[in-house]
């Protein structure tokens, strides 16, 4: 075999192996079973006791929104206070980095808040170490919890009869960084120090180059945030080209670590969801759909990155390497690909090369991957949204049937579909109303000077943008020139609004499951562990993403792809 | 209301001194065993310091195995890809220029023979690797400016290609490492 394909092959056997035990280990943890993390737990009653929280306390739905929502908004006046200032801190500045320009400050801070980690600026040259750390890392790992925190009180909420409680969320918050989120960034972080990766507190180098040219080399604590970034399905990187620059990822293995860390807490999440309610083939089947729709992505994008551009080819050279603009020769084209479809799929947004430079089908595979945004997902809040086409599948499919459509024991009524609907209605409202916006100002505006590059390619750049926020996701066609007031407040009211509702939905949904009463099983009963249903399931999600976004893929990767 | 928003106040400021500064200097610390003591690894040639392993130079004179082009000039304060699209019609001009410029250079070879990522960008600009047939077809222009035998040229570049680990991923030649040993064979 192919030793590039080899590659992916094994990682992405490796991954899905770790991925069970690992959801076993969280499902354990959100049940309050034994776990060998349990040393944690004296560390952990010191916090309760300093924040005062009762970590026995119940909260329903709504107190479960409403103290995540406070939460965030601390998080959000922090990061502000910190992005307006850091040019004037006494400390941790030694390349004299400026603060940040306020509608910039905006979007980063509401970036990072919502785990979406959209970069409208570049690390290197706009953030301090101070800023990389007490704001960039740490809103790494508490965003991350927001989102399992949020994930786990649904857990609950199927799980419930006739209750209201979905769990305490200051304690699901905190066990996700303490027994998840922390070890495994410890663990990653480590290898990375060891691969090369710097993590320091000196400022940029001075070398003077074996030609003779002096450089001026970027570095800082760029370890520790790398490994958050991946672990926590958040994709900030340190440097402005993120997982591509070789401080950020320094060879083949820690391209399949850092890979690795995408994708393990998102598929483990899927596994934990079946041990969570007793019904460990829950959990396989719907990481079998899952995986079904990776793999098949995967598969496009590599064969087309390893073709490479048509057009290069044309000019007669070796163009045996595949489309390079914008890799690594350390990764290639194969890995490259895989990274691509890991990072749209779990809603990451950390690169190992240039989306904006692939081949157009593979950057359509990676908006239509976003534009789903539920394959594995991003931590916690990925499984939120595939849990809404569940509902939406289990109430078509009752339809079809003719009975009351049923999920695990619950009936789903008028108020959870409408819910559902909503939020799976929100995403494509978002993405094409921003497009449609820009697209609108770019046209009448031709020398406003935000696109890279002419034609259908222009319009994918604004059209990636908007899918990447709405999705949380942070990846971006980079050439687009995003920097400025409008693509700043747009761009970060989708983020927003894109994940708020689709934490504050299906929490809803959760709530008045909870407080259902339990139909036992009966031969009748939809078992949604069933390939029939997860046909169906299959079904809904591609006709929503098909129906709702497929006349905008076309004007750009597709009628791009027609032109080479 | 009151409640939550004190207790949210207490968890950010106690995560924070955790996850902000605690997890950093942990790892910091760990870095300093590491052979870079996390400032990153240099490359050291006769007692001078060449430039950081990690981070790739510009070499785009004849004397030495060029590096790959970089839409950033090598700059490694402020590091980015060109971000063109495949069918961008300047870019594809300036592909075009960059083969013919290494077949100016290069006399002695095909046009087939350019491998791609000679003629491509890197994603960060600071590309440390170029492909085994990359080298491989600027040894000739080597040997002929450094009046040095073709074949230990050749056997030079034999002993810098990196093989895949445990077969995996690819096969590649690190630039300034090359380039050193190429000084030192003088």
């Amino acid at each position: 075999m192919n030793s590039e394909i080899l590659g992916i092959v094994v990682l992405f056997v490796l991954t899905m192996l770790l991925a069970i035990p690992l959801g076993k280990y969280c499902s354990r943890v959100f049940l309050g079973e034994k776990t060998w993390l349990d040393f944690m737990l004296p560390a952990e009653n010191l916090i309760y006791r300093i924040c005062r929280i009762n970590p026995a306390k119940s909260m329903n739905w709504k107190e479960n929104v409403k103290a995540s929502l406070i939460l965030n908004l601390i998080f959000f006046l922090w990061a502000m206070l910190i992005l307006l200032t850091q040019g004037w801190h006494p400390f941790g500045n030694p390349d004299h980095i400026t603060s940040m320009e306020p509608t910039t400050a905006f979007n980063t801070a509401i970036s990072f808040m919502t785990n979406t980690n959209l970069q409208h600026y570049s690390g290197e040259t706009s953030a301090s170490y101070v800023t990389q750390l007490v704001v960039f890392c740490f809103l790494q790992f508490v965003s991350a919890a927001t989102g399992i925190a949020a994930m786990v009180s649904l857990f609950k909420g199927v799980l419930q009869r006739q209750a209201s409680d979905l769990g305490n969320f200051y304690v699901l918050f905190l066990k996700s960084c303490t027994r998840i989120l922390l070890p495994i960034s410890i663990v990653v972080a480590i290898f990375l120090v060891f691969r090369g990766t710097p993590s320091t507190f000196e400022g940029a180098a001075q070398v003077v180059s074996l030609q003779g040219d002096t450089v001026s080399v970027a570095r800082g604590p760029v370890a520790p945030m790398v490994a958050i970034k991946q672990v926590g399905t958040n994709g900030g990187g340190y440097f402005g080209p993120n997982s591509t620059h070789p401080f950020e990822n320094p060879d083949y293995l820690t391209n399949l670590v850092e890979n690795f860390a995408i994708l393990i807490i998102p598929m483990a999440l899927v596994f934990a969801f079946g041990y969570y309610i007793r019904k460990p083939k829950v959990g396989y089947a719907f990481f079998a759909a899952m995986t079904l729709v990776f793999v098949s992505f995967v598969a496009i994008t590599v064969y087309f990155e390893s073709a490479g551009n048509p057009m290069i080819s044309e000019m007669g050279i070796d163009n045996s390497a595949g489309s390079m603009e914008g890799k690594e020769v350390r990764f290639g084209t194969a890995a490259s690909a895989f990274w691509g479809v890991s990072t749209t799929s779990t809603s990451n947004g950390s690169v190992n090369s240039m989306h904006d430079s692939q081949t157009p089908i593979s950057g359509g595979v990676y908006m239509l991957d976003m534009m789903i945004n539920a394959i594995y997902g991003g931590a916690g809040v990925g499984f939120i949204n595939f849990f809404v086409f569940v509902i939406i599948a289990v109430f078509i499919s009752g339809l079809m049937v003719g009975r009351t459509p049923e999920l695990l024991g619950k009936k789903i009524e008028a108020r959870e579909v409408k819910i559902a609907a909503l939020v799976a209605i929100l995403h494509p409202l978002l993405i094409l109303t921003g497009t449609a916006i820009a697209s609108q100002i770019q046209t009448n505006n031709p020398d406003i000077g935000w696109l890279a590059n002419p034609s259908f390619h222009g319009f994918s750049e604004m059209l990636y943008e908007f899918t990447s926020s709405a999705a949380n996701n942070g990846s971006g066609f980079e050439g687009l020139g995003d920097a400025t007031p409008f693509w700043n407040i747009l761009c970060g009211l989708c983020m927003l609004f894109g994940r708020f509702i689709p934490i504050i939905g299906p929490l809803a949904i959760a709530g008045s499951l909870a407080g259902k009463k339990y139909i036992p099983e009966g031969a009748g009963t939809l078992r949604i562990e069933s390939p029939a249903f997860i046909a169906v399931l299959l079904s809904v999600i591609i006709i929503i993403a098909a129906l709702s976004f497929f006349p905008a893929l076309t004007l750009g990767p597709l009628a791009e792809h027609f032109s080479l | 209301m009151k409640t939550h928003l004190l207790i949210a106040v207490r968890l950010t400021c106690i995560t924070l001194l955790i996850f902000g500064v605690g997890y950093p200097m942990l790892i910091t610390l760990i870095s300093q065993v590491t052979p870079g003591k996390g400032d990153g690894e240099v490359v050291v040639a006769d007692n001078q310091v060449r430039g950081f392993e990690l981070i790739g130079q510009k070499f785009d004179t004849d004397r030495y195995f060029n590096s790959r082009p970089s839409a950033v000039d090598y700059n490694a304060a402020s590091t980015g890809g060109s971000n063109k699209g495949p069918a961008n019609p300047e870019y594809l001009e300036q592909v075009k220029a960059r083969i013919d410029t290494f077949l100016v250079h290069n006399p002695t070879i095909q046009k087939e023979q350019v491998p791609v990522d000679l003629v491509t960008a890197s994603g960060a600009g600071l590309d440390p690797h170029i492909s085994p047939e990359a080298a491989y077809v600027q040894v000739d222009r080597i040997s002929r400016v450094r009046k040095i035998n073709r074949q230990k040229v050749k056997a030079l570049v034999d002993q810098h290609v990196e093989q895949p680990l445990l077969r995996m991923g690819t096969p590649r030649v690190h630039v300034l490492r090359l380039n050193v040993a190429l000084d030192q064979l003088n």
